[in-house]
């Protein structure tokens, strides 16, 4: 077992690369009372072509499978997992990103406990017809729950208007035609590709001793066989560089409009530390421009544009990567036109030097005030890990960041010819 | 925790080292009124705006990033017929800074200007912010319609508690905006400093004597005479009262009010949470189990208690067409509850669950406060600890005896248009 030491932070993470290849991080937090535990595999709704295990040619699955799987791994022959995690006071969830699915416990006791059977049901497939069949209706409602969600059908809205073939257009629990196709032999043939421990990350943080963990976690693993494995092969779509389409229109049940202006990224396939350098310079340009310190917020609340639910993020994995910017707004699509007017008088001008001390402040200090919440960490931890990058640098690789590379990123990733697309959600004309 | 009262502001220190952020959060309690509701609805935000040391959002917010991005929020809620008016505020430890700042001072300056200070104009709010801030507000007061399910409890509590305070909502009304102004804005702020019940909390890796002598010197709150929220009657549920209305969604919702006649404070209070988390509060619930599970009608079917007011809400996102199917399976779960029918096993399990949620919350600043809050608000001391005593201690017979006093007041059902016509 290895440790890591970040004197500043207060914080030491231990690491333990097993036989099997399975990756353990432990970070022990002194003063908690919670334990938190994370079981990721690298393996997400985009993941949906690919070559079986031991198999020659890619096969292509139906969309939302990794989500379905992630609900049917609670499932074991003699019930549901959710009721061992509690019977031994502990929560569990799961939840499935574009390229995670991560299976989680929170518990203030039995850690030991709790850890080998999130360990051991993850690692425990059990799948019937039956029970295939009736979770449909379950994932059913949770498809037309997120169908009346204004906010989650604009985000779709918009990748479906940047990315014209890649997968990450489709939402992630797919749609009740493509579930209604899913059998038992299609989650076998992902759970045996997806889930083998090399495959897999597992993150402890909370109130425990490392040495003791990480025992419980090789003893547990030492007891049982796995075939080997090589590095899954997986393929999508070639995607164009710049946007598919320049804007949706959505009509809801709602009262009042929502704009989305996203900026498909150019360089989807950088990992590592360029990406991490990538992923900060971005964010703080976002601040920089749009801001609640920045006159353009400003601007455009007096003007009545936006509302408190205005918001901006940059988000990036290998393959895709996209800036979105908006909120609530009277007129969307006013708003998406001042928001890349905006961004091009911004472009145009000198670039603010002592703003942009006060925003790599702010970054700093959000990051601290992120290392409070065990879920931030294991989570963010593990995506870092995926994508090459280390939860650890943030904040060196802030102080790293300058004026010089923040123009040459504003350049280069703001390119509002090509890479700009905007969905609106209006309010419907009702009937009644 | 310690508790010292300076400046009429009941102050909790709770020092912890665990965290790298201190926290402060200042709470001030009223009576929830319909009379005032609108103007306190917008104190938060109007509040944001400016202050006597810092002028405008825009110098709020640099002044927030200066301090290594603390981060600053307003609100207002209800619990029962109390209004809160919290204010939070969360400034990095300056021991995990390169350059130590002094930041706890600079934290309690910021939080008593924007508490104490506003920017005024000849003893109003500035008209150009009041109506950039109503405008903005109007947007709030329609958007609820937009999540069905926050629209679904907003109809459920208007029919249900009608005649009560409880009903009004703590964003206030829309038709009370026009006449909200810079003077009327002002008039409702000083009310609140010298009608409400103010506690501040902060938590962290803290110097008490230090802290404490910090807000001797800033939060000069002056003529505050807390005046004592007078709270309603329990009401006891009428014969079901069923509301059924239809919009163009995709998901119905189906929303149960219950009366449980037992609020915080209450001997009954811990087995009526014992209850709930085995009725419909946990994943290993009766709800969950079998409207989901066994039925699969639902993603998600739940119960929650409004702990000031004694009443339950169901919650579950079903099919139009299933209004009939799970209304029965839901009601059959509270037979079942009232009968006795489940196991010292589910209790011992339940109360596992409720107790390692109450230590999570705690490992989290804003939830410590939160829990503890409820003491504040019956002017009881209750700590978690406390709170675990109790759970532990709650028997089967005591469940049944709550589960019986539960009972179904109001059920509301937004459903889907073309379903319903196909039906």
């Amino acid at each position: 077992m290895h440790n890591l030491t970040f004197k500043q932070l207060d914080e030491t993470l231990y690491t333990e690369e097993l036989n099997n290849g399975l990756k353990v991080f432990i970070l022990p937090k002194k003063g908690f009372n919670k334990t938190y535990a994370t079981f990721t595999t690298k393996y997400g709704s985009i993941d949906n072509k690919f070559i079986p295990l031991n198999g020659s040619e890619p096969i292509k699955v139906p969309d939302g499978i990794a989500h379905f799987l992630e609900h049917k791994m609670f499932e074991h022959e003699n019930g549901d997992v959710f009721q061992d995690f509690s019977k031994q006071g502990a929560s569990a969830n799961a939840f499935t990103s574009f390229t995670r699915t991560a299976y989680l416990f929170s518990s203030t006791s039995s850690v030991d406990k709790n850890l080998n059977t999130l360990i051991d049901f993850v690692q425990y497939p059990y799948f019937t017809e039956e029970t295939v069949e009736k979770e449909k209706g379950i994932i059913e409602q949770e498809i037309n729950m997120y169908e009346d969600n204004p906010d989650w059908q604009n985000f779709f809205g918009l990748l479906g208007t940047m990315y014209e073939t890649h997968p990450v257009r489709t939402d992630i629990a797919g749609t009740a035609a493509s579930i209604s196709e899913i059998t038992k032999d299609d989650l076998y043939t992902c759970y045996h590709r997806f889930y083998h421990p090399s495959n897999m990350v597992l993150f402890i943080v909370g109130n425990v001793e490392p040495e003791h963990v990480m025992k419980v976690v090789r003893e547990n693993q030492a007891s049982k066989s796995f075939e080997t494995a090589e590095e899954p092969v997986r393929f999508y779509p070639e995607e164009r560089e710049d946007v598919y389409r320049k804007a949706t229109e959505i009509p809801m049940p709602v009262n009042i409009g929502k704009c989305l202006v996203g900026v498909k990224e150019k360089n989807p396939d950088i990992q590592g530390q360029d990406l991490l350098s990538r992923e900060l310079s971005i964010q703080i340009l976002l601040e920089l421009i749009f801001g609640q310190s920045s006159e353009n917020y400003q601007r455009l609340y007096s003007s009545g544009l936006i509302d408190d639910t205005f918001s901006f993020d940059y988000t990036a994995e290998s393959g895709f990567g996209f800036s979105v910017i908006g909120g609530d707004s009277e007129d969307p699509e006013k708003l998406a036109g001042e928001i890349k007017k905006t961004i091009e008088q911004f472009k145009s001008e000198p670039f603010p030097v002592e703003s942009f001390e006060r925003i790599r402040k702010k970054k700093i200090g959000f990051f601290l005030r992120a290392l409070n919440s065990p879920e931030y960490i294991a989570n963010q931890f593990t995506r870092y890990r995926f994508n090459e990058m280390d939860l650890f640098d943030v904040i060196p690789q802030l102080e790293k960041i300058d004026p010089a590379l923040l123009q040459e990123v504003l350049e280069d990733h703001f390119d509002l010819a090509n890479q700009v697309s905007a969905c609106f959600i209006v309010p419907e004309r009702n009937e009644t | 925790m310690n508790q010292a009262t300076i400046h009429s502001i009941r102050t909790h220190v709770m020092p912890v080292d665990s965290f790298k952020t201190n926290t402060f959060i200042l709470q001030l309690r009223t009576e929830l009124s319909s009379s005032d509701i609108t103007e306190k609805a917008l104190l938060p935000s109007i509040l944001e705006r400016g202050t006597q040391h810092f002028p405008s959002r825009l110098h709020i917010q640099g002044a927030l990033e200066e301090l290594y991005g603390a981060h600053l929020s307003a609100d207002v809620v209800k619990k029962g017929e109390h209004h809160i008016l919290t204010f939070r505020l969360e400034v990095a430890n300056e021991k995990f800074l390169k350059d130590a700042a002094p930041l706890t001072e600079r934290a309690v300056q910021l939080l008593s200007s924007i508490f104490l200070y506003p920017a005024l104009e000849n003893e109003s709010f500035p008209a150009q912010a009041v109506a950039e801030e109503v405008r903005s507000h109007k947007q709030k007061i329609a958007s609820v319609y937009d999540d069905k399910m926050r629209f679904a409890n907003k109809r459920l509590t208007e029919e249900m508690c009608k005649d009560e305070p409880y009903a009004v909502p703590v964003l206030g009304y829309e038709q009370d905006l026009p006449k909200v102004t810079g003077k009327s804005l002002y008039k409702a702020y000083k009310k609140l400093l010298q009608e409400s019940h103010v506690d501040l909390y902060v938590i962290g890796d803290i110097q008490e004597e230090e802290l404490l002598g910090h807000i001797e010197k800033y939060m000069r709150l002056e003529d505050n005479n807390p005046v004592p929220v007078k709270v309603m009657e329990k009401k006891a549920a009428s014969a079901p009262n069923i509301i059924k209305e239809q919009q163009q969604v995709q998901q119905a919702k189906l929303h149960i009010g219950y009366r449980t006649g037992i609020t915080f404070g209450d001997e009954q209070y811990f087995p009526l949470q014992v209850f709930n988390s085995l009725f419909g509060g946990s994943p290993h619930s009766k709800l969950f189990v079998n409207v989901r599970e066994k039925a699969s009608l639902a993603y998600y079917a739940a119960s929650r208690l409004e702990s000031h007011k004694g009443i339950m809400i169901v919650m579950a996102g079903i099919d139009s067409a299933k209004f009939d199917e799970a209304s029965s399976i839901i009601d059959q779960q509270l037979e079942d509850m009232k009968n006795g029918d489940f196991t010292e096993e589910d209790i011992e399990q339940t109360k596992a669950v409720l107790i390692n949620q109450i230590l999570e919350t705690i490992d989290v600043p804003r939830g410590r406060v939160e829990l503890e809050y409820h003491g504040s608000i019956i002017g009881e001391e209750w700590t978690a600890e406390k709170w675990i005593e109790k759970i532990k201690k709650v028997t089967k017979d005591e469940i049944i005896s709550a589960a019986k006093q539960v009972e179904k007041d109001t059920v509301y059902f937004l459903s889907g248009k073309e379903e319903q016509a196909n039906a």
